[in-house]
């Protein structure tokens, strides 16, 4: 196993400068994965313009840390322990049982298990959970933040609030409504389910309930008074593109407080995907938007695991969407609207939340940064408007909305960043994920029935079987045994710890091109309750 | 019947050997249903005809009762009894279960001559392993009182046991113990015997039968329902191994039965190349996990390991007991050390891995006994897997019990009713028992108490106590502090601090100790069980004056020491009784006699609205002030003089403690320390606690546990009640005439038995025993059980023990017995025999010597500080 920090700086030094883009990194990621090439361009998510980067990203500038200190430091030779291993890989690890009530769990969900690995500094992902209060179910979502973290920030908190609302009866709008009215106490939509890292920013919170407040009363408005029952497909649509318009208007807009008007265009010129699963009882629906991806586990009969996807990527790779970019602009633009596997030539995902970049005429662009505050008119990267920029928007937030009715082998839903799918194939998730939770169980039992074995002939068997289980009752979460596989993995699909330790002892700067970060939402689904609702009918 | 039973039998034999298990099992299911009329009528109904059912209906109709019914669900012997590895063992760690086991074995070597039937009985001896030498000091003790109780046993070198066995590895151990008449049976065969000398005797036997429930009326069984129909009946015996729970739940009144069952697995294996001899020895490596017997030229082996499996915690499942599989994952390590053990089984081929689920308990003891709620209602059941082992035994006992009202034995250690509804949980069941499965190899340290399933019931001092640094032990469910760790001070990890030399608390219990003797010290005695019995006239008197030996007409305020005797004279319960007022009475009583005490009173007080017996334990906390201080700290806080002129000994008195009113203050503290006992309302516990620990604080108070209680009271020669007292030993045999009344002017329970034993003598005395050339740092610490030397002649065991600080030495209590050197029959016990007597006390094979005494050493009721001992720690705050 050669170690990857050694063997990286005479790459380095090897690439010009000039060239160090997404094929200078294509290159060393071969090197040290053996992967597909495809995988090694979504690296980073933009091209790293440099003008661009330095707006998103001030202190990832790698390229610069290369150049002025690479020489000088000696690589160091650091090994981390397993216990060390450990405590990065479960920083940021959360669980969630559905509480029992008189020892029967009626929910459809037993729990789900989170986790995220960082690569950029700080992480861009942001991951939600919530059950919904004043309506059935559960919402669970990742976000893949780009050009910073603000807008993966903001999705995050805000996105199930909207959704939430999209769901609910009039009635209890117009109660919510007459309640802040009035100034009585709201009535709860959400309880959230948060990592004590995933915090929510208390400075605009004000400010997205007031842009909250307006949707429910547009909703309570445009309410014909019949009653009808709410499609949730819809509800998830129409939050996904209530939310994104109220981005985009906010910056619009702008705040009398300086902060808040920063945080706001911040929030804006970054961009975030979405992928948001909504489980009630055994009506899954899931939600994407961009190139996170929702996988379902399912058991067939005899043990084996499958994965069916419940989300189309929203990229390159997925023809339907190129066609729909070239429908949705004039025939001349169709060379120039999707460039080396990228929107214009710079963003991977094809669809995604604020980015007014690709959304904006120009002249608003101009307008906004012109009024805006000096820290967004000193920056090189929001003056620069995106090539053959003729006719946006050039992107969307609408997201593609999958049914599914669960079934008794529908055991989990992996949600997670593309930071997981492009290391790991779907089947691998699945079958690593399944193992996992099914633990021994599943592990075909021994019999010796008529076959001729000797006690030495069986320990030898057993011990063997042991290893081999030992590394799964390391993690308590799977979401972070899966990141522990998509860290570690050798070539053979099992766990090394060598290769994990250097993976995670890589230096802030440079973890960036290995890998990105990686969040990821297992959510096990109960059988019991599942075949429960089957055999009603 | 009998025909049909012989032919189950013959059927059984002829099909002998263990590869026809599964064979067996179908054929059982598939066999034809009988439809025989269940008789109307019988004396007794027993449920389960595995070998537990079958010993009591033997031994019932071997007592010369006839009338007796057993019912079977599914085919006689087919239970865990079947699979039974079919080991007995006589090396168990209490005596009762010594006893037992060998009363067993000495009934299963003659069976096979008494009816007949083929048992498999080969005495094969047992070689129990120690890899340690906490192992071996743990075997040492064990057959010290096996040899007093008449089993040979030695311990021997690892030499000698690669003599006794040839595939052995012997390099690991320290040493072993030869227990020779230990034998291996067919347990199911041994049931199948049993059944038929039953059925000669002329118990009925029918098979495929299920109990559905036991009808009661009154707190009184009459009869059971069957899937067959009823039978009217005075006595039920609960059989009914891991289903007994359920059984014992589906009556109206529900009877709990606290066991869980867990899968156990054991490898059988084909014949070695050249067979081991038919009585080579069992193995047993506790330290390994595993037990290895010979089996049909090949070897039988499993274990108990550190990760049970339990099983049917949701009850009866027929899906689960149809899908019981062989788990060979799970069995890896006790393969590992089975080839650790015999390394030539290497190449040794594999018949099966046998899971067959056994049934546990909450602290490792089976159950047997009476309900305390339905009368007629017994329990035998929950055996650990020992039931081969026990059963002769056990089921001798119960129908002893069932017949004279009463055992031979003490039995409390294995009575129903130490345990109440509040073991009957499933979950605290569940965890309990994975804790005590790997228990039966783990090995058992003093003053060992069970992680699993705490914090049931508490003080509402609890977390004060807890956040003082109280280390906790449980007792009944209830948590009750033994020490409390300075903030300073650092104790060893649990898994080191077992030890059978001196522990790591003995400074801090040392601490304690001192300053209950010098100021004062705090201690929750929440726990003990609290009853009141109130009438409207004098019924409450008069009952009490009948179930107790000592006076309990005393005038209000005063408080008696008595102990609630059965017709023998025995203790059924010790406690001490408070008169609040002429017609009402306030009894403390062990903690765990709460469901004991209560039958028993329940039992015999009569049914009238005017007499009210209620529980109040759960309603006071209690707080016992202990030392010369606590005088001044309670004076302070109540603004009345508390002086022993205002305040006689043995005085109760409602006042008020800080703001609190209605406290029970009573001056006694069970240890013969002076000091009271405050019985407080809960509410206001809190409240008086910080005002005793704040106006304490100048008088040196702080808080002390149960260890410093225990070293207090024994040093003092108090006889605790279910350590050193039980239901075969009476007021007179351990110096306690002055509690009992011959002529109080009223008959009472055990009257004629005291003055009859009053003119006899006694054949046992409780002494206390002081040991003399006893290291306390360097020599392994007295327990309880370790045999008694009189003149080098075996005389008693001790009950408790415990170091004092005061005198610097050990103090042992022990029953001293005057065995007849020619006979070995009981003679009486004068105090002169006691006292001429030089006395040894042999703890793991090494003998101590000791002084033995009647009475409490005098010199610890005046212990005064020289004033030159004085120095200026001990003016800074305790």
């Amino acid at each position: 196993m050669p170690a990857p920090t050694q063997l990286f700086f005479p790459l380095i030094r090897n690439c010009e400068l000039s060239r160090i883009s997404g094929t200078a990194c294509y290159c060393h990621h071969r090197h040290l994965c053996c992967s597909a090439p495809y995988l090694a361009q979504s690296r980073l998510r933009y091209a790293p313009h440099p003008a661009y980067a330095t707006f998103c990203r001030p202190k990832e500038s790698w390229w610069q840390y290369s150049q002025g200190r690479r020489y000088a430091s000696t690589p160091q030779k650091f090994y981390l322990t397993p216990p060390q291993v450990n405590s990065i890989l479960k920083a940021n690890e959360y669980s969630f049982k559905v509480p029992e009530f008189d020892g029967k769990n009626v929910s459809s969900v037993l729990g789900f298990d989170s986790n995220q690995l960082p690569a950029n500094a700080p992480i861009e992902d942001r991951r939600s959970a919530a059950t919904c209060l004043q309506t059935r179910g559960m919402l669970l979502g990742v976000f893949d933040g780009h050009a910073g973290c603000a807008c993966s920030q903001a999705v995050s908190e805000r996105l199930f609030y909207y959704i939430a609302v999209s769901l609910l009866p009039h009635e209890t709008l117009l109660e919510i409504e007459n309640a802040v009215e009035s100034g009585r106490a709201l009535l709860p939509i959400l309880q959230w389910h948060k990592h004590p890292n995933d915090y929510f920013s208390k400075e605009a919170s004000k400010l997205y309930f007031n842009s909250l407040r307006t949707y429910w009363q547009e909703l309570i408005d445009l309410n014909t008074g019949e009653s009808t029952d709410i499609d949730v497909k819809e509800a998830l649509i129409n939050a996904f593109k209530r939310l994104d318009n109220d981005i985009s208007l906010e910056a619009q807009v702008g705040d009398p407080n300086s902060f808040l008007n920063y945080l706001v265009l911040r929030v804006a010129f970054s961009g975030a995907t979405a992928c948001v699963a909504h489980v009630d009882g055994v009506d899954l629906h899931v939600a994407n938007t961009g190139d996170s991806r929702a996988m379902l586990g399912v058991q067939e009969e005899d043990g084996s695991w499958s994965a069916v996807t419940l989300s189309n990527d929203h990229n390159a790779q997925n023809e339907r969407e190129l066609e729909r970019l070239k429908l949705e602009h004039p025939k001349n633009e169709a060379k120039s609207v999707v460039k080396q596997d990228r929107l214009l030539g710079l963003l991977m995902p094809f669809r995604a939340f604020g980015d007014v970049k690709f959304k904006w005429s120009i002249d608003l662009q101009k307008r906004v940064i012109e009024s805006g505050p000096d820290q967004l008119n000193d920056n090189e990267y929001t003056k620069f408007i995106p090539p053959n920029y003729y006719t946006p928007p050039y992107l969307t937030a609408e997201p593609e909305v999958t049914y599914h009715r669960l079934r008794p082998q529908d055991k989990f839903l992996v949600l997670a960043t593309d930071g997981l799918w492009e290391t790991m194939h779907r089947q691998d998730v699945v079958r690593i994920v399944g193992e996992y939770l099914t633990g021994m169980h599943h592990q075909q039992p021994i019999a010796v029935g008529g076959y001729k074995v000797t006690l030495g002939q069986m320990h030898g068997l057993l011990t063997e079987r042991r290893a081999k289980m030992s590394s799964v009752f390391e993690d308590q979460n799977a979401a972070t045994h899966l990141i522990r596989h998509a860290v570690g993995n050798n070539e053979f699909g099992t766990v090394d710890h060598e290769r994990l330790s250097k993976m995670l002892s890589l230096p802030e700067e440079l973890a960036r091109m290995y890998r990105d970060d990686i969040t990821i939402i297992v959510v096990q689904f109960n059988s019991h309750v599942v075949g429960a609702y089957q055999n009603q009918e | 019947m009998f025909y049909r039973l012989l032919s189950v039998a013959r059927r059984q034999r002829t099909g002998r050997g263990w590869q026809n298990w599964s064979s067996g099992r179908s054929s059982a299911s598939a066999a034809e249903a009988h439809s025989v009329a269940l008789p109307a009528q019988a004396q007794v109904v027993i449920c389960g005809g595995g070998i537990m059912g079958t010993s009591v209906a033997y031994h019932l109709s071997k007592m010369g009762w006839k009338d007796i019914v057993l019912l079977e669900q599914g085919r006689l012997a087919a239970g865990s009894t079947r699979f039974c590895a079919g080991i007995l063992s006589t090396a168990r760690h209490l005596t009762i279960e010594q006893k037992m086991a060998d009363y067993s074995n000495k009934l299963y070597h003659q069976l096979e001559q008494e009816t007949g039937i083929q048992t498999g009985y080969i005495r094969t001896g047992s070689v129990l392993l120690a890899q340690t030498q906490d192992r071996l000091i743990s075997l040492k003790r064990i057959n010290a009182r096996l040899n007093v109780i008449g089993i040979p046993s030695e311990i021997i070198s690892p030499k000698k046991v690669a003599e006794l066995h040839p595939l052995l590895n012997v390099h690991d151990l320290v040493g072993a113990m030869h227990v020779p008449e230990d034998a291996v049976v067919s347990s199911a065969d041994v049931a199948l015997a049993l059944a038929s000398a039953a059925s000669q005797n002329g118990v009925q036997i029918y098979d495929r039968t299920s109990v559905l429930h036991v009808m009661v009326k009154k707190g009184q069984v009459t009869g059971v329902e069957t899937d067959k129909g009823q039978i009217e009946c005075q006595y039920f015996v609960n059989c009914a191994g891991q289903w007994a729970y359920e059984l014992g739940l589906s009556n109206e009144e529900p009877v709990s039965i606290p066991l869980h069952a867990c899968e156990h697995f054991y490898l059988l294996t084909r014949p070695l190349e050249t067979p081991l001899q038919s009585n080579t020895p069992t193995i047993v490596d506790a330290d390994g996990r595993i037990y290895i017997r010979n089996w049909q030229g090949g070897i039988l082996s499993g274990g108990f390991e550190k990760n049970p499996k339990p099983i049917f915690t949701e009850g009866k499942n027929q899906l689960e007991i149809q899908n019981l599989q062989e788990d060979w994952d799970h069995f890896e390590p006790l393969l590992s050390s089975l080839l650790r053990r015999m390394p030539d089984l290497e190449t040794l081929e594999i018949l099966k891995l046998v899971n067959c689920p056994e049934t546990f308990t909450p602290d490792m003891r089976c159950i047997m006994g009476e309900s305390p709620a339905v009368q007629g209602y017994f329990v035998l059941a929950g055996m650990n897997s020992a039931g081969l082992s026990f059963g002769g035994g056990a089921g001798r006992y119960l129908a002893e019990w069932m017949v004279h009202g009463y055992p031979s034995e003490n039995i409390w250690e294995l009575d129903l009713k130490r345990f109440g509804a509040l073991q009957s949980s499933r979950t605290f069941l569940r965890h309990r028992v994975m804790e005590v499965m790997p228990l039966l190899y783990d090995l058992k340290v003093p003053r060992w108490d069970f992680q699993t399933g705490r914090q049931l019931r508490t003080s509402p001092l609890y977390d004060r106590l807890d956040a003082q640094g109280a280390r906790w032990m449980e007792k009944h469910g209830f948590e009750r502090p033994k020490y409390f760790v300075p903030p300073d001070k650092d104790l060893l990890a649990l898994e080191q601090s077992k030890t059978f030399y001196k522990p790591d608390w003995f400074d801090i219990v040392e601490s304690e100790v001192k300053c209950c003797k010098e100021a004062v010290c705090v201690i929750d005695m929440s726990s003990f069980t609290k009853f009141e019995i109130t009438s409207t006239g004098d019924q409450a008197l008069e009952i009490l004056q009948y179930l107790f030996s000592n006076d309990l007409d005393v005038p209000v305020g005063h408080i008696v020491h008595t102990g609630m005797l059965n017709q023998g004279g025995g203790y059924e319960n010790d406690c001490s009784i408070a008169r609040l007022s002429k017609r009402s009475f306030f009894m403390i009583s062990p903690t765990d006699q709460q469901v004991h005490c209560w039958a028993w009173l329940k039992k015999h007080m009569p049914e009238d609205s005017n007499l009210l017996l209620e529980d109040v334990t759960w309603k006071y906390t209690a707080l016992n002030l202990i030392g010369p201080r606590a005088v001044d700290v309670l004076s302070e806080l109540s603004y009345a003089p508390m002086t022993p002129d205002h305040f006689p000994s043995l005085f109760c008195k409602e006042m008020s403690v800080g703001y609190a009113n209605g406290i029970r203050v009573m001056s006694m503290t069970h240890t013969g320390e002076p000091g009271f006992m405050l019985y407080i309302p809960i509410e206001y516990a809190l409240h008086v606690y910080n005002e005793v620990m704040s106006v304490g604080q100048k008088y040196g108070i702080r808080n002390a546990g149960y260890y410093a209680l225990r070293s207090l009271r024994i040093e003092k020669f108090f006889a605790f009640w279910g350590q050193d007292l039980n239901t075969l030993t009476t007021p007179l045999e351990c110096g306690r005439e002055s509690r009992v009344k011959l002529e109080k002017g009223m008959d009472f329970i055990g009257r004629d038995a005291l003055l009859q034993q009053k003119q006899n003598g006694v054949y046992k005395r409780l002494t206390m025993f002081i040991l003399d050339d006893h290291d306390t740092d360097l020599d392994l610490w007295p327990w309880w059980g370790e045999p008694i030397y009189r003149n080098g002649q075996y005389a008693g065991k001790t009950t408790s023990s415990a170091y004092s600080y005061t005198l610097e030495r050990h103090v042992c209590l022990g029953f001293v017995h005057n065995f007849s050197e020619d006979t070995g029959e009981e003679q009486v016990v004068t105090a002169d025999f006691i006292n001429r007597g030089e006395y040894e006390i042999d703890i793991a094979g090494h003998r101590f010597q000791a002084k033995a005494k009647l009475y409490p050493v005098t010199s610890l009721f005046t212990h005064k500080r020289r004033k030159d001992d004085v120095e200026l720690s001990d003016l800074h705050g305790k």
